[in-house]
């Protein structure tokens, strides 16, 4: 339970929202139209797939739901969803089919 | 690319990010009024911030009693991949007025920056006017919505039960985004480097060790990338 007053939750709240946008701010709003060198621009060109991987990898193999234990359902859903995803580059086709496969996997080891 | 269409083709893009905004803006509204904070700071949080993992973060630490400075410096920390998303974008997006970067920096959650950067890098031609049309289109069905739904988890309480497994959705909806990226051998290697590091660092609190794993991974991509320029 929240046990805090209520002028330092606005300004917790206030400060994280100022923080959050500075961060989000940061190099759209100071380089501008600035060219950059081209090895800067070459790693650039990776972060989505340096940042998004190692995001979920964690909450894929220690899931929440199960208290962090590894859990054959959702290790399958996670490399379907993956297949499907590289096979077909469709977004939508790939959540669907993930937790489609998801499901059946639940109910079968269930 | 008309604007109209460019407006569009963002939307459509944005589309399927609602399956997950919904019932995570729902479980925000409903774990923030449980923790004790008023209709009016849960929805200031949400519209401030909009970044659940960090909005959760705020909330544990500050249930937990933990000091004020704490509980900022850990949530920001939380955000911290931002920073990358904001300096991948700035090619694309850094020549339009500030005022618009301003407004396109505060709705750059994960996954209007994924959408939005697999357009650009797919489509080199488009017009600075046209990608940020494109921005504005695929945060159209995604942010509004994260308020929408953290308001009705607020004041109903009620959340998306258990065995809908929903949990999962959001984990399943990144591989979704990162899988067709992954066309190529320098960019497997990054993201092989990427999923260990941050397995290996997972320890490191506040998802610190995700900075270290992506600035890892996009050197392996990169120097990957230069040894089969050089090898062609």
């Amino acid at each position: 339970m929240i046990d805090l007053a209520t002028p330092t939750i606005w300004f917790i709240i206030l400060l994280l929202g100022i923080g959050t946008f500075l961060i989000r701010f940061s190099f759209i709003g100071v380089l501008g139209n600035r060219r950059l060198p081209d090895y800067v621009m070459r790693l650039l060109r990776f972060v989505p797939v340096a940042v998004m991987p190692g995001l979920v990898a964690p909450l894929i193999v220690w899931p929440q739901a199960t208290g962090g234990e590894p859990d054959l359902p959702r290790l399958t859903a996670a490399v379907a969803a993956l297949l499907i995803g590289a096979a077909t580059r469709s977004l939508l086709g790939a959540i669907v089919g993930g937790m489609s496969v998801l499901y059946l996997m639940l109910y079968l080891t269930s | 690319m008309t604007s109209k269409s460019a407006f569009w083709q963002g939307f459509q893009a944005g589309l399927p990010f609602v399956l997950i905004v919904c019932p995570f803006g729902l479980l925000f509204g409903v774990v923030a009024t449980e923790a004790g904070l008023e209709l009016r700071e849960t929805m200031a949080m949400t519209a401030l911030v909009i970044a659940g993992a960090s909005q959760f973060t705020a909330l544990q630490l500050m249930a937990e009693q933990a000091p004020t400075f704490v509980v900022i410096g850990a949530a920001l920390a939380v955000n911290m991949r931002m920073a990358m998303y904001s300096a991948s974008m700035a090619p694309h997006i850094g020549g339009a007025p500030v005022w618009q970067r301003a407004i396109a920096a505060y709705f750059l959650v994960d996954q209007t920056y994924a959408a939005s950067i697999q357009k650009y890098q797919d489509h080199p031609d488009m017009t600075l006017r046209i990608k940020m049309i494109y921005f504005f289109g695929v945060v159209t069905p995604i942010c509004p919505l994260w308020y929408v739904f953290t308001y009705i988890g607020a004041v109903s309480g009620s959340t998306i039960p258990e065995s809908f497994a929903l949990d999962f959705a959001v984990p399943i909806t990144f591989i979704a985004l990162v899988a067709p990226a992954l066309r190529s051998l320098p960019h497997i290697a990054a993201a092989f480097v990427s999923v260990v590091v941050a397995l290996a660092l997972s320890w490191i609190p506040f998802s610190l060790g995700l900075i270290v794993a992506a600035a890892l991974a996009m050197v392996t991509g990169a120097e990957v990338e230069k040894w089969k320029e050089r090898r062609s």
